[in-house]
């Protein structure tokens, strides 16, 4: 039996639900070009952050006029640079080149510090020619003085502004730390966002205990972190309705992963870890095991399973939200030695 | 509160300024740059090779050269010149030389020393009649100093090489003259040397009509250039050129050129009038300006000239007939020309040289004008009735002002019934009296409209570089005439700069400094207790404060000498706290961005907030190309600034503080009365009588220089110290040291003094300090950056730890002067291998003006501590010759036994020579020594001269005990009598050299690699027993970060502003292949320990040591506090291998020994932090992406040699089995005597 993989993800046509989502892989045309040939639905680069831009910018700048103008015999230390590719440059100069070589959309991603930076990368970005706009929101929280309110505020004013700005269909990623989840997300779609990506996983500090120093570190997804998405998802599709476009990422690695990811309400499943553990191949493997699942289940279509799970088309919606705390403590037991004998 | 400001009586707004008084100038393209630009510009455009090496001043017109090359900038005729860096100016003039003789157009680009090196190719270019052209920034030849600053010593010298000599006075002229001097050589077939004043006019910032390809082409002919090509060599129609000839034949072949010579002035009389034909400007071969019936005239070449034109016509409007000669063509010399332009009426003539040449019966124009009038007179037709009277006078040397005020008195001379025949301008001669009196308070009237500006700054504030903006802005978005001039000081970090800016309707003649300004800006509060600034505003100027005081509680805080000044000045001042504005907006310590706002706002240059517009238009033009974030960051500033400004009322001119002494009440005399003037920027005032007369200074005079730059200090937790010795260690200062005393030496020290036990199992009862000297260290932070120790509780907490120096300089200064007063530790009682041994030592090399974090010093005082009370150093030309010497102070100092390095500096080609001649030196006096020592024997007592004699001087105790004989030694012959009296004069005056010395011959990677590379091989061949200690930065640090063949492969730099193509040479392996040399590669921050003992093992070895020691520098782009992370990361990722290679004979011996770990990290991750590489990929990231695949593929290449050789087996030819080196080497074995010794 055939089975129809295609699917719309904000609003774009694509010929699968698996996704190459941000990494050093998608990042750079050669890789990227493998991943597309391995059967990558869209490529979702890695993101611009502009808070990297500012910096590199300005140390560059430092460090070109440290000692300048200081000592006759030497008025500065380096030829004169008359043009410069900064990190945004570069961005936009690889996203020209994988949007050239790609048949599949290319997404940009972005993560701004300022509105100006929003806006002004975000036009950028839709200049050179992606297809969609990720906005990677992530930011921590760790002003005292501002409350979740005014933290959602701004971030819902900057989707607003980019919204605003550019005409390239916009995905928003989230990160799973808001107080109200479904109220975030609701006002994210109403802020002119086209769809939702669930979750950010972000570098976490780690301490180097040798130099007792903090060190950013981040580990590659493990399965279990998709049943987060697969929660919000679930809850998010029927709130949501059909027109807004859902994407999980987090521990998708395989075929069932993603058959999960759609069945709860995604429009797409995005892989990152488990291609940089096995390679672009890995997604040929998913995409095969999908139409696997699929034919061997009689599932005729994407459209047919995604959503089929949705927490208003599961038996028990509640499974979903508290209920599910309530039924893994009730089946748990304790390892013998915890035990009393 | 008004912003009006009485400047603004100086100038016209600018809608009303005059129009340029030059008509001509209409339709012209008028745009600001230095000499060094406005003459490479030319140079160009008109070459299709450029040999290139760097020497200040002429540096920029190479790097022009390479920046435009390396943008694909074509020239003339549509092809990129190929600029080629050389490794001397030696091999630039050769591969000048042979595009010539291919008939290629070429040029290059020199000065100084440079100049020197070329001339013997200069000779043979111009015998072989080839045109070409030497762009020279005048500057001074060492003698006895090294001075970068300009005057003709350089191109005087030169003048017998056959080539013509045309001089540009002005940056317009340096642009026009270029040329003149390339059209010319090109119709002459002589070549050209263009030449003008070093600093004066190379890097004058001045507004200019620039010519474009049009007028270039229009006197470029192609006839010419076609002629020139068809001389070239070729194989299809050969000849033979360059002969040997003999006495039948050469001197007849000299003379057969001179009808060439003779058209010289007549080409370029023909050229000269063509440009004026194209451009409007008027030159001839001179020029002369002044009264048509002048009695009294000057004559003078380059820059100078304005200063004499200007008094000229001062003094013609009280009267008097003077007037002045401007001579363009030096040489062929235009006598024609000459008694053609000075007035028929002239009775006494003033020429002026800025050259010496001592013993010569006058300086070359001098004798040049006084041959020409003598001719002349001797002609059919005299051109005056009696022969005018001429004298000569030197001026200007080094770059030293010329002011009216010093031009004055030259006519005043000319009157007198006898002047003297020679003479000098511009200094106090108590000496010879040869120096005419300087009229202090002469100067010629300013024209009208004109502003004058002067700011003082530090080189880290970013003033000079506002100023370069706004002379800029104004002179290139304004029709008003700028000019800027800055002013360096000696030092590399926390230097002070002076800006002189003149805007004005007219063209300024004026090329010198600004002593009478209309505003006056202080950057730095702390300057006005350094820097008499006030002593240089007029009355009524406006004055300009960077102050952390507001306007009202800042008058105080003045010093009484500044109030005095604003109140009799009657002074419009202002303060602004930019620090604060600077922070605010996160702009660090560079607060130009908010001075110049005010500037503009106070001098009314400018109407506000067309200026303010103007500076955001300049910083988005200059900064896009650097990011947005820079432009914003500095529009923010910018925004910031004049809301900031406040005006103060002025108070009593008495409630100020007096400014403090420049040196300590117990600095010796010559410090106090020489070296102090110096400090003081007071040095112009000293006369003759102050210096020595051949060029030796006192070593150890740093110590009285108390800058007090740092804003942070390094303080000490004694609470969590392991006693390491690594910040002492790094210190490029030597500002942090450390000290283990008995524990009895803290009593009666002052409250808050630290210390803590000294943990060791020998040294019982012992207490260490580690202290900073807090008016020395610059807040560098790089003793931080290695302090392994941190605290249990707050993991930032180190054992040192930077604090805000405002709160612990009062309290560190005493506890620093007690410090000092602890005797240091008896070095017998200590590991030297160590570092914490190491640190203990005392430091014989402290308190250099290097760079913060300078990555050279520390290496240096490692060795002051090792070997210091009995090193000489032969110290090559470059950073570590000016941080260690350049007037005022130098840091190599002396021990309590007045032992300390001995310290020269020969050249920047020949210092490996010159330290084996001082190698040589010891020897042979040794050896007489010796002699004698065998010779007087009978007297001194044969137990002394065999414990002399046979004295093992290997270890440290050694050469105490061999002291100690040599002490004995001197008394008994100081005894000594009768016949014995002579041989022990001649003993006395050898007998230290009898105590072993140390030779290091010290340089740069440039030095090393490039132009001594040659000698330094022979030396390294010789067998001898030298050190080489090689400072690789892998560019040439002190001209400005240029390539050398150390500069890695993919590092940007001048001279590669591509990326560098090629790898590093292998210095190391260049020198391992004789066998018998010592090879050491250390890094510092990578293993300290390693770095030690490898200096220590060069020492010991009694043959040639060659020590390469990796050091950051500021020409990386590194954050320099971070200098020896950066170190350790080289040597991590294979980048820099640590390895010491000892000769050895025996069998089974493994002379490599590698000291480094297997790389453990990508190069990649190394070069990612360092703004040389990381520049490329920013700019051609294809290229830097192949060049960093190469660079690692050249990493672990060498690698895996590397280990190889380690694990090999191998005896290697010893210096021992080398009978001749043998004979040659100082330390003996010991014991021996050698046969043939008088016994």
């Amino acid at each position: 039996m055939t089975v129809d993989l295609r699917t719309r993800y904000l609003g774009l046509d694509l010929r699968s639900p698996i996704v190459a989502s941000a990494s050093p892989l998608t990042g750079e045309p050669a890789s990227a070009r493998l991943l597309e040939q391995a059967g990558a639905a869209a490529i979702v680069l890695p993101s611009l952050f502009e808070e990297e831009v500012v910096f590199e910018e300005l140390e560059i700048n430092r460090s070109l006029e440290a000692g300048t103008n200081s000592f006759a015999e030497a008025l500065d230390y380096f030829p004169n640079i008359e043009s410069f590719a900064g990190a945004g440059d570069r961005y936009l100069a690889r996203l020209r080149q994988i949007k050239a070589q790609s048949a599949v959309p290319v997404i940009a991603s972005l993560n701004a510090t300022t509105a100006g930076g929003w806006v002004r990368y975000a036009k950028l970005i839709e200049d050179a020619g992606a297809d969609a706009l990720e906005l990677n929101l992530y930011r921590v929280a760790a002003d005292p003085a501002r409350s979740a309110a005014d933290v959602e505020a701004d971030d819902l004013a900057l989707i607003a502004a980019v919204r605003t700005s550019v005409s390239i269909p916009l995905a928003v990623k989230l990160s799973p730390y808001y107080s109200s989840m479904a109220n975030v997300a609701r006002h994210v779609i109403e802020a002119g966002a086209n769809g939702l990506v669930l979750f950010n996983r972000f570098y976490q500090p780690d301490l180097d205990l040798d130099t007792l120093e903090v060190v950013p570190r981040l580990d590659l997804s493990q399965p279990w972190e998709l049943r987060l998405p697969l929660r919000w998802i679930a809850i998010l599709r029927p709130e949501l309705g059909p027109d807004t476009s859902l994407a999980a990422t987090s521990g998708i690695g395989t075929a069932t992963d993603v058959v999960k990811a759609l069945m709860v309400g995604a429009d797409v499943a995005m892989m990152t870890s488990s291609i940089l553990r096995h390679g672009a191949d890995r997604i040929r493997t998913v995409e095969a095991g999908l139409r696997t699942w699929m034919s061997e289940n009689e599932y005729e279509s994407v459209s047919q399973l995604r959503g089929s799970a949705s927490s208003t088309a599961v038996e028990d919606p509640s499974a979903f939200e508290r209920a599910n705390y309530m039924r893994t403590l009730r089946s748990w037991s304790a390892p013998r030695d915890l035990t009393t004998a | 509160m008004t912003l009006q400001t009485p400047l603004e009586r100086h100038v016209a707004a600018p809608g009303a300024a005059p129009a340029t008084p030059d008509a001509r100038s209409r339709g012209k393209v008028f745009v600001c740059m230095d000499g060094n630009e406005a003459a490479a510009r030319i140079a160009y455009a008109l070459s299709e090779v450029i040999s290139i090496f760097p020497i200040t001043p002429a540096s920029p017109m190479a790097e022009h050269a390479d920046d435009w090359a390396a943008a694909g900038k074509p020239n003339l005729w549509g092809k990129v010149p190929d600029v080629i860096e050389m490794q001397s100016e030696g091999g630039a003039a050769g591969a000048l030389h042979g595009a010539l003789q291919k008939g290629a157009l070429a040029t290059t680009f020199t000065a100084s020393q440079g100049l020197l090196l070329m001339i013997p190719n200069m000779f043979k270019i111009a015998g072989e009649l080839t045109p070409t052209v030497i762009h020279v920034a005048a500057r001074t030849l060492a003698t006895h100093a090294l001075s970068i600053y300009g005057d003709h010593s350089d191109v005087m010298h030169a003048r017998a090489t056959g080539w013509a000599m045309l001089a540009a006075g002005s940056v317009q002229e340096a642009h026009d003259f270029a040329l003149v001097a390339h059209a010319a050589t090109l119709r002459s077939r002589i070549p050209f040397l263009h030449f003008f004043d070093g600093f004066r006019t190379s890097h004058e910032l001045n507004k200019i009509a620039i010519m474009g390809d049009d007028v270039i082409r229009s006197l470029i002919r192609d006839d010419d250039v076609l002629a020139f090509r068809a001389r070239g060599m070729t194989p299809d129609a050969p000849f033979i050129r360059g002969t040997a000839q003999n006495p039948d034949a050469f001197f007849q072949a000299r003379e057969a050129a001179n009808l060439f010579y003779d058209a010289v002035p007549g080409i370029v009389t023909e050229v000269m009038a063509e440009l004026a034909e194209h451009t409007g400007r008027h030159y001839g071969l001179v020029d002369y300006h002044g009264a048509s019936d002048a009695d009294r005239v000057i004559v003078i070449i380059g820059s100078a000239a304005g200063a004499v034109q200007e008094t000229v016509d001062a003094l013609i409007a009280t009267g008097q007939k003077v007037g002045v000669v401007v001579v363009r063509l030096f040489q062929p010399f235009p006598t024609d020309a000459l008694t053609a332009a000075l007035p028929k009426t002239v009775t006494a003539i003033a020429v002026l040289d800025r050259t010496k040449e001592p013993g010569a019966v006058g300086e070359p124009l001098y004798q040049a004008v006084v041959a020409a009038l003598t001719e002349r007179m001797d002609a059919e037709e005299p051109p005056f009735a009696t022969m005018p009277r001429v004298i000569g006078g030197r001026y200007g040397l080094s770059s030293k002002e010329v002011t009216p005020g010093m031009i004055r008195p030259v006519f005043d001379e000319l009157s007198a019934d006898r002047p003297k025949r020679h003479f000098t301008v511009g200094i106090y001669d108590d000496v010879t009296h040869l120096s005419l009196p300087i009229d202090v308070d002469y100067r010629t009237p300013r024209p009208a409209g004109e502003v004058q500006a002067l700011f003082f700054g530090l080189g880290s504030d970013g003033t000079v570089g506002a100023n370069h903006a706004s002379v800029k802005i104004i002179g290139e978005g304004t029709d008003l005439f700028a000019q800027g001039f800055f002013v360096y000081d000696s030092k590399k970090s926390g230097g002070t700069t002076v800006s002189h800016l003149r805007f004005g309707p007219v063209q300024t003649k004026s090329a010198y400094l600004i002593d009478s300004a209309d505003f006056v800006a202080c950057h730095q509060f702390g300057l006005l207790d350094k820097i008499k600034i006030l002593d240089f505003a007029k009355p009524g100027a406006t004055f300009l404060l960077n102050s952390p005081y507001g306007p009202d509680e800042v008058w105080d805080r003045l010093p009484v000498d500044v109030q005095r000044h604003l109140v009799n000045k009657k002074i419009d001042f202002w303060v602004i706290d930019a620090l604060a504005v600077a922070a605010e907006t996160g702009m660090g310590t560079r607060i130009n961005t908010i001075m110049q706002p005010c500037f503009f706002h106070l001098s009314g240059v400018l109407p506000s907030a067309e200026a303010i517009e103007r500076i955001k238009a300049f910083v988005e033009k200059t900064y896009a190309k650097r990011g947005q974030a820079v432009v914003d960051q500095n529009f923010a500033a910018i925004d910031a600034s004049i809301a900031r400004l406040g005006h103060v009322t002025l108070g009593p001119a008495t409630t100020g503080h007096a400014l403090p002494p420049v040196v300590p009440a117990d600095a010796p005399d010559f410090v106090k009365t020489v070296t102090a003037v110096l400090m003081a920027g007071d040095g112009d005032r000293l006369p003759v009588s102050a210096f020595p007369v051949d060029g030796t200074f006192p070593s150890g005079t740093t110590r009285f220089e108390k800058r007090a730059i740092a804003l942070e200090l390094p303080i000490w937790d004694p609470s969590i110290c392991i006693d390491c010795g690594k910040c002492a260690m790094v210190c490029p200062h030597a500002a942090i040291r450390m000290k283990v005393y008995p524990a009895a030496a803290v009593e009666g020290a002052p409250a808050g003094f630290q210390s803590k036990e000294f943990k060791s199992r020998d040294l019982l009862d012992h207490r260490i300090t580690i202290q900073v000297a807090p008016d020395d260290c610059t807040g560098c932070g790089v003793c931080v950056d290695v302090c392994p120790a941190k605290s249990k509780t707050e993991v930032k907490h180190k054992s040192i730890n930077l604090e805000p120096a405002a709160a612990h300089r009062d309290v560190e200064r005493p506890h620093w002067e007690f410090f000092q007063s602890i005797p240091p530790l008896d070095r017998s009682l200590i590991a030297h291998d160590t570092v914490k041994g190491a640190q203990v030592l005392e430091p014989l090399f402290e308190f250099s003006l290097a760079c913060n974090g300078c990555g050279e010093t520390p290496y240096l005082k490692l060795v002051s501590q090792l070997f210091g009370d009995r090193m000489i150093v032969a110290n090559a030309t470059g950073c570590s010759s000016i941080y260690g010497a350049n007037l005022p102070t130098t840091p190599w100092t002396v021990n309590a036994a007045g032992r300390g390095p001995a310290w020269n500096n020969s050249l920047f080609e020949d210092n490996a020579e010159f330290g084996l001649g001082m190698r040589l030196g010891l020897d042979a006096q040794n050896d007489q020594a010796r002699r004698l020592v065998t010779k007087l024997a009978p007297a001194i007592g044969a137990d002394l001269v065999r414990d002399i004699l046979e004295a093992n001087q290997d270890t440290e105790p050694g050469i105490d005990a061999q002291r100690a004989r040599i002490a004995r030694l001197r008394e008994i012959l100081g005894a000594l009598d009768g016949e014995s009296r002579s041989a022990a004069r001649q003993l006395l005056a050898l007998a230290n050299d009898l105590v072993r010395k140390s030779v290091w011959i010290v340089g740069g990677d440039g030095w090393a690699y490039d132009i001594g590379y040659g000698g330094l091989d022979h030396v390294l061949g010789s067998g001898r027993n030298v050190n080489v200690l090689v400072l690789d930065t892998e560019v040439y640090s002190n001209t400005g970060g240029q390539a050398s063949k150390a500069t890695p492969r993919g590092a940007v730099a001048k001279f590669a502003a591509a990326g560098k193509s090629r790898g590093k040479k292998d210095l190391g392996a260049v020198a391992r292949a004789y066998g018998d040399v010592y090879v050491a590669q250390i890094s510092m921050g990578a293993n300290d320990a390693q770095a030690a003992k490898a200096l220590l093992e060069a020492d010991a070895w009694p043959g040639p040591s060659l020590v390469i020691a990796y050091s950051t520098c500021i020409a990386h782009g590194i954050d320099m506090s971070k200098s020896m992370t950066h170190q350790k990361d080289a040597v991590k990722s294979g980048y820099w291998p640590l390895y010491r290679f000892h000769p050895s004979d025996t069998e089974s011996g493994q002379p490599f020994k590698l000291d480094s770990t297997r790389p453990s990290m990508p190069v990649s991750d190394f070069v990612a932090g360092e703004t040389r590489f990381a520049i490329l990929a920013r700019t051609q990231p294809e290229r830097a992406a192949e060049l960093a695949q190469l660079a690692q593929a050249d990493v672990d290449e060498r690698w895996r040699y590397y280990e190889q050789l380690a694990a090999m087996h191998r005896s290697v030819p010893h210096i021992h089995n080398d009978p001749d080196a043998q004979a040659a080497t100082v330390d003996r074995p010991a014991g021996s005597i050698e046969a043939g010794d008088e016994a």
